[in-house]
């Protein structure tokens, strides 16, 4: 078995849910090597040769692939794909839009959000937002899979001494352009990788009240993240959504505050270790998934937890 | 321009779903189905494009089987000019169902291609991007603003850290994240002129593609269920638990 696992990076730093995703292909078993394509990627081919259990590490560094448009790095992996038994991405923004892309074109079928890996062709994932598990297994030549990083613990970003090789033939297929970007700024950790997150939902109020969530998110080094509701009402910006249509998370502890629980939240976060909820409404649904239930006030409750702790 | 957009009929969102007890599926009998959501709001961006005078036509396609009529009859209400249904009542990957859109568009060509991101029901986020790698043509996934500027598509999208902007070449194919819109409701008296509006049936076979796939369901569990939790009765009781018992701070 080879499998190539495709890195997650932003052209500086390699991604932590590169990690995971080679822990994945570890349960697969065989040959792993890294694909990083992107411009100026010198330092995230270095990170990846140091991941424990990577063999080889393919460098794609051009122009073409700075901002990883899926239309030229579909045709660089499918480029390479036939060396390979297994393609792997992460289910993150980029892996989902590049991925299926290259599945396409290799005329197989791709296998999406992987929580479990049960043998070389048969995986677990979760699907009607996370109410079902389904096993499935491929008979595809190449197996191309997505995978849940919430679902794997990252292997060591460190131990691993992997050859680097340039990929020679550059992939520019001139149909779309990158215009721009706008980021979020946070100096909190990131939310798919935080030990603990706090959530804020539509009891929140407003986005001023937010400033609660981050003082105790502060406090116990946590990421802040939000319901579609809060997202919705303009609360918060979109990237802090958790749930079936926003972020996976599964962190230690998840606290959610004013937030009721509906089916799309709770396939954001219902494998998180334990759950707390603060809510005035003793019947909403998050207390059916809750650890910890605390009824009340939110306005009086998280200051009082936030010097609690 | 042209605008084709794919809908698909699937459990209503709302509905809490139950596993079989032979683990074969999702119990799907009498329950309420109803056109996946982010298909609705692929829906609402043709029409607004259609009342800004951008799209000319709009068709609206399904995969799926003969009931999906209904959600395309939904569609031709909120203002999409015709329908067409791929009939087939096979549970169909996302490659076989790209690969039949693939040949409605061979046969439409519309400028524009939109869908949602991902349906509710199977979750893969697949066909979009499959559709514009079958068409050659470049895709806008997760869309939250969509631009058309001549011969180009101007998308804003969804991702991780943020938004991100990018101008594809038409024809294109775009994909709905949820902030892209809010879907209007169909009215009494649209509902009723959509019954007349046309609505083509053809079949797999019809249009030459073969819908087999590579992968196949061995079994469909419900997932783990989580032992039930306590309410505690203050801030003191919740951060003593979370530090003695839950070691989690």
């Amino acid at each position: 078995m080879a499998i190539l696992v495709i890195a997650e990076h932003n052209n500086g730093v390699l991604g932590a849910a590169t990690l995971n995703t080679v822990a994945a292909a570890q349960k697969i078993g065989g040959d792993i090597a890294v694909l990083v394509a992107g411009q100026n990627v010198g330092a995230v081919a270095e990170a990846a040769a140091k991941i424990a259990g990577v063999a080889r590490v393919l460098v794609a560094d051009d122009a073409a692939y700075a901002h990883q448009l899926p239309e030229n790095i579909a045709p660089l992996v499918v480029s390479i794909a036939q060396n390979f038994t297994h393609l792997l991405a992460p289910a993150t923004t980029n892996g989902k839009n590049y991925l299926p892309r290259v599945a396409a074109l290799l005329d197989v079928d791709q296998i999406s959000e992987i929580v479990e890996v049960l043998g070389a062709d048969t995986f677990k994932r979760p699907i009607y937002a996370g109410n079902a598990i389904a096993t499935v297994q491929s008979s595809a030549p190449i197996k191309v899979i997505s995978v849940r990083t919430t679902g794997f613990d990252a292997v060591s970003a460190e131990g691993g001494s992997a050859s680097i090789e340039a990929l020679g033939e550059v992939f520019d297929a001139r149909s779309s352009t990158f215009i721009g970007e706008e980021l979020a700024k946070s100096d909190r950790p990131e939310l798919t990788a935080a030990k603990i997150v706090v959530s804020g939902g539509r009891g929140m109020g407003n986005g001023d009240n937010f400033k609660l969530l981050y003082a105790l998110a502060d406090k116990l080094g946590a990421a802040v993240g939000a319901s579609r509701a809060a997202v919705d009402a303009g609360f918060v910006p979109n990237d802090m959504q958790v749930g079936q249509t926003g972020k996976i998370v599964a962190p230690q502890l998840y606290i959610a505050v004013g937030i009721s629980g509906a089916i799309q939240h709770l396939a954001g976060m219902k494998d998180s270790k334990v759950i707390v909820a603060i809510n005035k409404d003793e019947e909403a649904p998050i207390f059916q998934v809750a650890d910890y239930g605390l009824v009340g006030d939110l306005f009086e409750l998280v200051p009082a937890l936030e010097k609690a702790v | 321009m042209k605008v084709v957009v794919a809908v698909k009929r699937v459990v209503d969102y709302n509905v809490k779903v139950r596993v079989k007890a032979d683990n074969s599926g999702v119990d799907l009998a009498n329950v309420k189905m109803s056109m996946n959501p982010f298909c609705e709001i692929a829906v609402e961006e043709a029409v607004r494009l259609k009342e800004k005078g951008v799209a000319s036509e709009i068709v609206v396609v399904s995969v799926g089987p003969s009931a999906a009529q209904e959600q395309l009859r939904t569609a031709l209400a909120l203002g999409a000019d015709r329908a067409l249904l791929v009939e087939s009542n096979d549970e169909l990957n996302s490659l076989a169902v790209a690969k039949l859109l693939k040949a409605v568009v061979d046969k439409e060509q519309p400028q524009l291609v939109i869908l949602g991101k991902q349906a509710i029901d199977s979750d893969n986020n697949q066909t979009g991007q499959m559709l514009a790698a079958l068409t050659g043509y470049a895709q806008g996934t997760f869309a939250s603003k969509v631009e058309v500027d001549g011969a180009q598509v101007k998308v804003t999208r969804e991702i991780d850290g943020g938004l991100q902007t990018v101008a594809l070449n038409l024809p294109a194919i775009v994909t709905t994240d949820l902030r892209l819109n809010e879907p209007r409701y169909a009215s009494l008296p649209n509902i009723m002129k959509a019954k007349k509006k046309p609505l083509e049936v053809i079949t797999p076979d019809a249009l030459g593609v073969s819908t087999a796939s590579t992968v196949k369901t061995l079994k469909v569990e419900a997932p783990a269920a989580r032992s039930a939790g306590i309410k505690v009765k203050s801030v003191a009781e919740l951060v003593e638990k979370l530090k003695n018992e839950a070691k989690v701070i």
